[in-house]
């Protein structure tokens, strides 16, 4: 650009703007701006081609653009366009013969739609997603909040204990999490199994825990397993999102509560609550849109496409599309509705975030 | 620090305050509270073991010898610790790849730094138009950005499979890299919006009236300012690589020296052979780098977490 070939004396001797307000000239910025664009559209400038691009930009204020250009380019042909592309494949029959370009394409209208629907599996499936995602979400919060009214009421080195704890266990990889949960949960060797099993009746256990297989044994063990993992890896992002919100709260409001007698319960509902309520939407909404489909552990938990009544959508969808005979439609009709699902959650998320200022 | 601040608040409030009412005599005041303060430490004890527990427990069976591992009394720690699970996943003999672990690390890191890097330029890139100029779009380019964040992945791998075999990016961590640059984008530019924010436009404007240009503006005044959001971010788009599952399943089919770790993990644990020391001692190493990572950079991670997941 233009002014990179310019000495800096010459700037500083420039007289003020031409057509400048007497009130301007103390303004560096406004003096500044209109130096620049006088000298960049100047005709001795050193790098004539460079200096005229440069003063087309900024004359007609293509700058942030151009700054947004690589970032629109990014997300518009990895994000953006694959999710039209999957609209336009959902009303496609498109197989391996589509794949290869053997076959021509052929449109089916909303057929793949109306398999779904008339599939038991896709219902089952749409089941499991959403009780796994209200489960999921209810307890992550609620822990969640717990850990971080807990992080703000104990001493500086016990709350940096602690969430170093909680900080490791949302380091740990999805893929490493799910697999140790897997043999924590094992049939041969785990520890939850053998825990079960020496536990006493009246506590639920006893020696039918032994070699219980969580995995392959229905929905409702396999979720299980699964809850443990999702809550364990989502809590801590909710306990931190909750102290860095306790932390704006003004302690003389819960002391003066204290004071006037109000109990820990009742001024977190008088006060704390309705001061994070913000917060509290936003995570809410986006525990929903995190928790709701999660692949990576559903899959590696569930036996990698083993057990079919253990699907969610996303492993029902994953499945149809790229299990042999795929069937590329039919699986982007189902991760539609999945989108659809999610995008709708998300407008909410987005409302939200513009009632609190985030778009300024 | 802050918590002794706190309660020496707490004292003067109530010294001022509490003398109208009737409130129990100082030292059982102080005995309940010191109970208090106990029983929260017994507490926090408690939730960090539990949280711990996994985690240590998956260290513990990669030190294990197969004999330790199926006993019918599973001891927290290895009465004889092993390294054997160890070498047995850094020569390739663990998950009968024949391909050493640090080939996948290699990958991993490769794809995770790469990411990195492209990420941080792009995001920076958008961050300063967001956040120095007023044009028309911005308000709608924001809220793309908070939509596209939630696109779920599951959906996508579908017609960037199609895509991707097209031109030739499957079996590719080029493709990955560009993938996963395009996913860490939208929050890395939402977080990093209010770091530029946070520079004082006055300094931007001082150094261009002692005739910087915009570029040396950049290099020398915000870039310098702007470097630690860009750490902050960067954690973002280090886990994004660092962990990425689904397309990395999908993408990575016929080349299995291009597994990058996690779907290396996923290959040695599907195979069946319950292998457990293996597969804990591949999953540690695999898990280690991003604890370290995420304990070194704890303290920024929560700020920017905070500034965009709180505002936005």
């Amino acid at each position: 650009m233009a002014e990179t070939v310019e000495s800096p004396g010459r700037r500083r001797l420039s007289p003020p703007a031409v057509g400048a307000r007497p009130d301007q000239r103390n303004r560096p910025g406004l003096l500044a701006r209109a130096g620049r664009r006088r000298a960049a559209s100047a005709p001795g400038a050193n790098r004539p081609g460079q200096a005229r691009a440069g003063a087309f930009i900024r004359r007609h204020r293509l700058g942030p653009y151009l700054l947004l250009l690589p970032s629109l380019i990014g997300i518009g042909l990895i994000l953006a366009w694959p999710t039209i592309q999957v609209g336009i494949l959902s009303f496609q029959n498109f197989g391996l013969g589509q794949l290869s370009g053997a076959a021509p394409t052929q449109w089916v209208g909303f057929s793949n739609f109306t398999n779904i629907l008339h599939d038991p599996e896709f219902w089952l499936a749409l089941r499991n997603t959403v009780v796994f995602a209200a489960a999921v979400v209810v307890l992550t919060l609620l822990i969640g909040t717990l850990v971080g009214l807990l992080l703000h009421h104990l001493g500086r080195r016990m709350a940096t204990f602690v969430s170093s704890a909680t900080l490791l266990a949302w380091a740990t990889p999805v893929v490493s999490a799910s697999v140790v949960f897997y043999w924590l949960f094992s049939p041969d060797g785990g520890i939850v199994d053998w825990s079960l099993s020496k536990l006493p009746g009246w506590l639920g256990g006893g020696a039918h825990w032994a070699a219980f297989n969580w995995t392959t044994s229905g929905a409702l063990p396999a979720y299980t397993v699964l809850t443990f993992i999702v809550v364990w890896m989502g809590f801590p992002f909710i306990a931190v999102t909750v102290l860095a919100g306790l932390k704006t709260i003004p302690a003389e409001l819960i002391e003066a509560a204290r004071v006037d007698g109000a109990s820990p319960w009742r001024s977190f509902w008088g006060i704390t609550y309705p001061l994070m309520k913000p917060i509290f939407l936003v995570l809410l909404l986006l525990s929903i849109i995190w928790d709701f489909g999660v692949f990576t552990q559903t899959y590696l938990i569930t036996g990698e496409l083993g057990n079919r009544d253990e699907y969610n959508l996303s492993l029902y969808a994953y499945d149809k599309a790229f299990t042999l005979p795929p069937s590329y439609g039919l699986g982007a009709a189902l991760a539609l509705i999945l989108t659809v699902i999610l995008l709708i959650t998300t407008v909410g998320y987005v409302r939200a975030s513009v009632r609190q200022g985030a778009i300024s | 620090m802050t918590a002794l601040h706190r309660e020496a608040g707490y004292q003067a409030l109530r010294g001022t305050r509490s003398s109208a009412r009737s409130r129990p005599g100082p030292a059982r005041r102080h005995a309940s509270r010191r109970t208090r303060r106990f029983a929260l430490n017994g507490i926090g004890v408690v939730v960090a073991l539990v949280t711990l527990f996994p985690i240590l427990w998956m260290v513990s069976t990669a030190f294990k010898p197969p004999s330790e591992l199926y006993s019918l009394t599973p001891h927290p720690l290895p009465a004889h610790p092993t390294l054997g699970n160890f070498t047995a996943v850094l020569n390739g003999q663990a998950a009968g790849l024949g391909i050493s672990f640090w080939i996948f690390a290699r990958n991993s890191l490769y794809v995770t730094v790469v990411t990195v890097v492209l990420a941080s330029v792009v995001s920076l890139l958008a961050a300063v138009a967001v956040a120095r100029f007023r044009f028309r779009f911005r308000a709608a380019y924001l809220i793309m950005l908070l939509i596209v964040q939630m696109l779920p992945a599951q959906a996508l791998v579908i017609p960037l499979f199609i895509d991707f075999r097209g031109i030739g990016l499957l079996d590719s961590l080029t493709g990955l890299i560009l993938i996963y640059t395009a996913q860490a984008l939208p929050i890395s530019i939402w977080l990093l919006r209010n770091f530029v924010a946070a520079v004082p436009r006055d300094l931007e404007e001082a150094a261009s009236i002692d005739g910087a240009g915009p570029v040396r503006v950049f290099w020398r005044i915000l870039f310098p300012l702007v470097a630690p959001g860009l750490v902050a971010t960067s954690i973002f788009s280090f886990i994004t690589a660092w962990n990425e599952f689904i397309f990395a399943l999908t993408f990575l089919l016929n080349d299995q020296s291009k597994f990058t770790l996690p779907i290396y993990v996923q290959f040695f644990f599907g195979k069946g052979t319950a292998d457990w020391g293996g597969i804990m001692a591949a999953s540690t190493l695999y898990t280690i780098p991003v604890m370290l990572f995420f304990l070194f950079v704890q303290r920024r991670m929560v700020g920017g977490l905070v500034a965009g997941a709180v505002k936005g």
